[in-house]
């Protein structure tokens, strides 16, 4: 079995997209708000891996492709970006305020974190990048000295936690208007929360990609200062 | 024509973006230059919507499958994350949270603060439904 997935290129493409196409019918079916599609789709797929035992490297050999489309579909997100260009230019102050609080407040908790754990300064540098962009936050932690196979998985599951309560939290802590409910999600969770905005409306989705891209170079510039705190 | 033309209008802003990651010497990726360059080009009228509005969206609609082989990738990581693994929780859990709620406060402040000195300055009606500001 694993011999013929080794050489088929097109085992692991086919196994993600039919595995979130059954988790968006699965969505769709029951309505719940905790149906997240992409969580639903990684457990599939984990779950056909195990079952089958297909080693994760086996499958990664076709799926892999997938992921070098992320470069140009993250370019492309300028195109929702323009479409609200008028609420961008209206609201300047107010978005690049809001994500400059947000970022330092994130990298500030997780300096408290590190601080009462006791964490090394690696463990604590491989934290700092958490809620960025994944090619952003690996580049950080590297820098720094951090872990970077470590910081890649926070990063992912801190998107997929970001996606799964945007919701939750957006209603319980009163975050109302469309703006700030995109830069939110953007700055706390990059892409992966991002998907969650585009599913709540265009214009919280336009402003959590825009949060992606505003997050992402403040934590470069920030990063390396709050790593001399520790 | 119309696809093909968008593609690689679309595939030549991501090799931009490639080269000055090569060029710059920080850790931000092409993606995040090519995404900030088409900007720019959308503003300027370089390029027009229409040059790459279907296969963009396109894109962005399949994003969600992309990450999906990385995420997958975490079920490898299992061990790794055990030494720390009271920080990662705290770390992806109470950080995601703390961010999203600092952000969206901050932002619906500022957003409030500045619709009051704008009306002070002039009176405009339509300003509040410009921001969207409930």
């Amino acid at each position: 079995m694993n011999d013929f997935m080794i050489k088929s290129l097109f085992f692991g493409m086919v196994v993600s997209v039919l595995s979130y196409m059954a988790a968006s019918a699965i969505k769709k079916k029951w309505k719940h708000a905790a149906l997240n599609p992409l969580l639903i789709a990684i457990i599939i797929v984990i779950a056909i891996l195990k079952f089958c035992h297909i080693s994760y490297e086996t499958y990664n050999e076709g799926a892999r492709y997938l992921g070098y489309l992320l470069t140009p579909a993250t370019v492309c997100l300028a195109i929702p970006l323009y479409e609200q260009l008028n609420l961008l230019r209206k609201n300047a102050l107010a978005i690049i305020g809001g994500i400059f609080v947000g970022t330092a407040t994130g990298m500030a908790s997780i300096f408290a974190i590190a601080k009462i754990l006791h964490l090394s300064h690696a463990e604590y540098v491989t934290l700092l990048p958490k809620s960025v962009t994944t090619a952003i936050g690996l580049g950080i932690s590297e820098e720094l000295g951090g872990m970077v196979t470590i910081s890649v998985v926070v990063i992912i599951i801190t998107g997929i936690i970001g996606n799964l309560f945007a919701n939750v939290v957006c209603k319980v802590f009163r975050i109302q208007n469309p703006i700030a409910k995109g830069l939110a999600i953007g700055t706390s969770a990059h892409a992966i929360g991002t998907v969650k905005a585009f599913e709540m409306g265009e214009v919280e989705g336009a402003m959590s990609s825009l949060a992606i891209v505003i997050a992402g170079i403040l934590t470069v510039v920030g990063a390396p200062i709050f790593s001399h705190l520790l | 024509m119309k696809y093909l033309e968008q593609f690689g209008i679309i595939m030549a802003f991501t090799f931009i973006g490639e080269v000055l990651k090569l060029l710059i010497p920080l850790s931000i990726p092409a993606s995040i230059y090519g995404m900030v360059l088409l900007l720019i080009a959308l503003i300027t009228g370089v390029v027009k919507l229409e040059h790459v509005r279907e296969t963009g969206l396109f894109l962005v609609e399949i994003m969600p499958i992309l990450f999906i082989p990385a995420a997958v990738g975490v079920m490898t990581s299992v061990d790794a994350l055990r030494e720390i693994v009271l920080a990662v929780l705290l770390a992806i859990t109470l950080v995601t949270v703390i961010t999203m709620v600092a952000t969206g406060h901050a932002t619906q402040v500022l957003i409030r603060l500045q619709n009051r000195t704008r009306k002070k300055h002039r009176n405009h009606n339509d300003l509040g439904e410009d921001t969207l500001d409930e």
